[in-house]
C-alpha cells in the first residue's frame, strides 16, 4: 500500500485530499463529516468574511454538460457568527482552513487573525471567486494587490496562509509568485470560471445572478495547466483543485505539480465519501505503478523529457 | 438537469393554497420534492402532492416567490429540478400519518401509495382554522379515516393534530407514523412515538439554495435536508441536534424556533 500521508506548509494530513471551499462546509458539523464519513484529509470552511450575507438569488446552482455552475454569491453568517462553527469543526482531528474573503489587505488581516483565534490551521485567502463584486477575483487579477493583500495577513496572522488563485488571467504564475513574494505558505489553484447558461425555451439565463462561475470535470485540464505553471515559477507548495472525480484525477495534479488536492463538485457525482474513493484509487494506481509514496510523483510531468 | 414544463392546470385548495399541475416526464418517490423556478423570480423547494398523468405541487402564498406560483395561469412555463431527496419508506399494514398545514401535502403521494398498497391509513390533520383545511376530501375518497383539528375550534377537535394522533394510538396502535408539518408538531410527534415504541419517518422542511446536496444552506445537523433527506427516520432524527430547535437563514446563521 502506498503511503499517501502528505504535508503542506506544515499541516499533517492523512491523505492529500481536502474538501474545497464552498461545498458544505458551512457549518461545524459538515466539516466533521467530511472528515469521519467522508475521509477528508483537510477541510476548507465555506468563505467568511466580516458581515453576514445572504448571497446571490436562486438559481443559483445548476448542472451543465460535464460541469456545473454557481453563482451562491458568498453567502456566510459573518466571522463573528462562525466562531461556534470552529469549535465544532476543529474536534475532527484533520487540518480546518479557514476560507476568507474581503476588498481590502486590512479586513483580510482581521479575518485570518480571528480565524487563528477560532482554531483554524491555515488561511485560505479568496482571491479568485468569479462573480461577487469587490470581492474574489477583484481582489486577485494583479500581482501587487495580491502580494500586499497576502503580506497584511502574514503580519496579522502566525498560521499558514493559502491564496486560492483564478485561471482568469493572463499569467496564473507571475500572481502565485507574487503570493510568494508576500510569504504566503501554499498556493491553491484553480477556482471556477466565469460561465453563463441560457434556457432557450424561455430565451433567458438561468442563474439569477446570470453569470456564475464553472466547476466540474469540464474545467480539469485547465487547472492542471495552471497547476503545473505555478509549479515551474514558485517554491511554496501548489494544491490543485477543479473538476477531480477519481483517483486519476488527482493523480493528474499531482504529476503537475500539486502537493494536495482539494475536492468540490466531486462531492455531487460521487457522494460525500468521494475522497475516500479518490484515496484508495490513487493508492491503487500507485502500487500498480510501483510508486510508494506521493513525494515520488509530485512535479512528475514537469521532469519528463 | 432542469426541464422546462408547461403550467396545465391551477386547483384553488382553499382560500390561501393553490395547486399547480403540470406535465412532468419523471416519477418521484413518495415524500421526494421538486426545485421549482419561477423565472425572473426565485427558485424554491416544493413538496410533490400530486403524480401520474399530471405532476403537481400544492403552495400557500407566503413570501415572494410562492405569491409568484400563485399568479402563473396555465400555458406559464417553469423549471423543474428533481424529483430530489429521499421519501418516506413504507412498512407495515397499519399507517398512522399527521399533517399540519401546507405539510400535508408532503404526505398525499405516501398515502395515496400505502392505500394502493392495501394498507389502512388514518390521519390526524390540523389547519389554523376550518377553511385552512387541505385534501380532506381527496383522503376520504381514497378510503383515509380522516381526524381534522383546528387552532381555533372551526371543524373537529380545538387544538393541536399530536393530541388527536396520540388519542388514535391509544385507541389501536399503528405499525408506523410519518409526519409533515411545523417543526414543533413534528417534534412532538417524535416524542409521542418513542414513548409508543412506534417507527416514524418526518418529512424536514429548511432554507435550502441549491437542492443537490452541494451548497450546505439546508444544513440540519451533520445532514442537508435536500441531499439526505427531506424524509428521515426518527432515530436519525432524535440524534440532529437542530431539531425542533433551530433552523438557519440564507446566510448560515442560527435562527431559533
Amino acid at each position: 500500500m502506498a503511503d499517501l500521508r502528505t504535508g503542506v506548509a506544515g499541516l499533517k494530513m492523512e491523505n492529500p485530499t481536502m474538501l474545497a471551499s464552498g461545498i458544505l462546509g458551512q457549518t461545524g458539523e459538515s466539516l466533521l463529516r467530511i472528515v469521519a464519513e467522508g475521509g477528508a484529509g483537510a477541510v476548507v470552511t465555506k468563505s467568511i468574511g466580516i458581515e453576514p450575507r445572504n448571497g446571490h438569488g436562486s438559481p443559483c446552482l445548476i448542472e451543465s454538460d460535464n460541469a456545473m455552475l454557481n453563482a451562491m454569491g458568498l453567502p456566510n453568517p459573518g466571522i463573528d457568527d462562525f466562531e461556534k462553527e470552529m469549535i465544532i469543526a476543529i474536534k475532527s482531528g484533520a487540518p480546518v482552513i479557514g476560507s476568507i474573503f474581503a476588498d481590502s489587505p486590512d479586513k483580510f488581516a482581521i479575518l485570518a487573525s480571528k480565524m487563528e483565534k477560532f482554531g483554524a490551521h491555515a488561511v485560505e485567502l479568496n482571491l479568485s471567486c468569479p462573480h461577487a463584486e469587490r470581492y474574489g477575483l477583484d481582489m486577485g487579477s494583479d500581482p501587487d494587490t495580491v502580494r500586499g493583500i497576502v503580506s497584511a495577513v502574514k503580519r496579522a496572522a502566525k498560521i499558514p496562509v493559502f491564496a486560492k488563485l483564478s485561471p482568469m488571467v493572463p499569467d496564473i504564475a507571475s500572481i502565485a509568485l507574487a503570493v510568494q513574494e508576500g510569504g504566503g505558505d501554499a498556493v491553491v489553484a484553480i477556482n471556477t470560471l466565469k460561465a453563463m447558461k441560457i434556457e432557450t425555451e424561455l430565451g433567458m439565463p438561468v442563474l439569477r445572478n446570470r453569470v456564475g462561475g464553472l466547476s466540474g470535470p469540464a474545467i480539469k485540464p485547465v487547472g492542471i495547466r495552471a497547476v503545473y505553471e505555478i509549479a515551474s515559477k514558485v517554491d511554496i507548495p501548489v494544491i490543485g483543485v477543479g473538476g477531480i472525480r477519481t483517483g486519476q484525477d488527482a493523480l493528474e495534479y499531482i504529476m503537475a505539480g500539486a502537493t494536495a488536492v482539494q475536492i468540490g463538485s466531486g462531492v455531487h457525482y460521487r457522494g460525500i465519501n468521494v475522497f475516500r474513493k479518490v484515496c484508495s484509487e490513487i493508492s491503487e494506481s500507485m502500487d500498480a505503478h510501483g510508486y510508494s509514496k506521493l513525494d515520488d510523483i509530485i512535479g512528475l510531468a514537469g521532469r519528463a523529457k | 438537469m432542469m426541464e422546462i414544463v408547461t403550467v396545465t392546470k391551477i386547483i384553488n385548495e382553499t382560500k390561501n393554497i393553490k395547486t399547480i399541475k403540470f406535465k412532468f416526464s419523471k416519477k418521484p418517490e413518495p415524500g421526494q420534492f421538486l426545485m421549482v423556478w419561477i423565472p425572473g423570480v426565485d427558485e424554491v423547494p416544493m413538496s410533490i402532492s400530486f403524480s401520474g398523468e399530471e405532476t403537481g405541487i400544492t403552495v400557500d402564498a407566503v413570501g415572494d416567490a410562492t405569491k409568484a406560483i400563485h399568479a402563473l395561469r396555465p400555458g406559464d412555463k417553469i423549471g423543474i429540478k428533481g424529483p430530489l431527496g429521499h421519501g418516506f419508506k413504507l412498512s407495515g399494514k397499519h399507517i398512522l400519518a399527521i399533517g399540519g398545514g401546507t405539510g400535508t401535502a408532503a404526505l398525499a403521494l405516501a398515502i395515496e401509495s400505502a392505500i394502493s398498497s392495501g394498507s389502512e391509513v388514518r390521519l390526524a390533520v390540523g389547519a389554523r382554522s376550518s377553511d385552512c383545511l387541505l385534501f380532506c376530501t381527496r383522503f376520504r375518497e381514497l378510503g383515509v379515516d380522516v381526524h381534522v383539528s383546528t387552532d381555533d375550534g372551526t371543524e373537529g377537535h380545538c387544538g393541536f393534530a399530536t393530541e388527536l394522533a396520540e388519542a388514535l394510538i391509544t385507541e389501536r396502535k399503528p405499525d408506523q407514523i410519518i409526519a409533515c408539518g411545523p417543526e414543533s408538531m413534528m417534534a412532538a410527534m417524535v416524542r409521542i412515538a418513542s414513548k409508543h415504541k412506534i417507527p416514524i419517518q418526518c418529512s424536514l422542511e429548511r432554507y435550502m439554495k441549491c437542492g443537490l446536496g452541494i451548497c450546505g444552506s439546508c444544513q440540519c445537523g451533520k445532514y442537508t435536508v435536500c441531499g439526505d433527506g427531506p424524509v428521515f427516520d426518527g432515530k436519525t432524527i432524535t440524534g440532529i441536534p437542530d431539531f425542533g430547535k433551530w433552523k438557519r437563514d440564507p446566510g448560515g446563521r442560527i435562527v431559533k424556533f
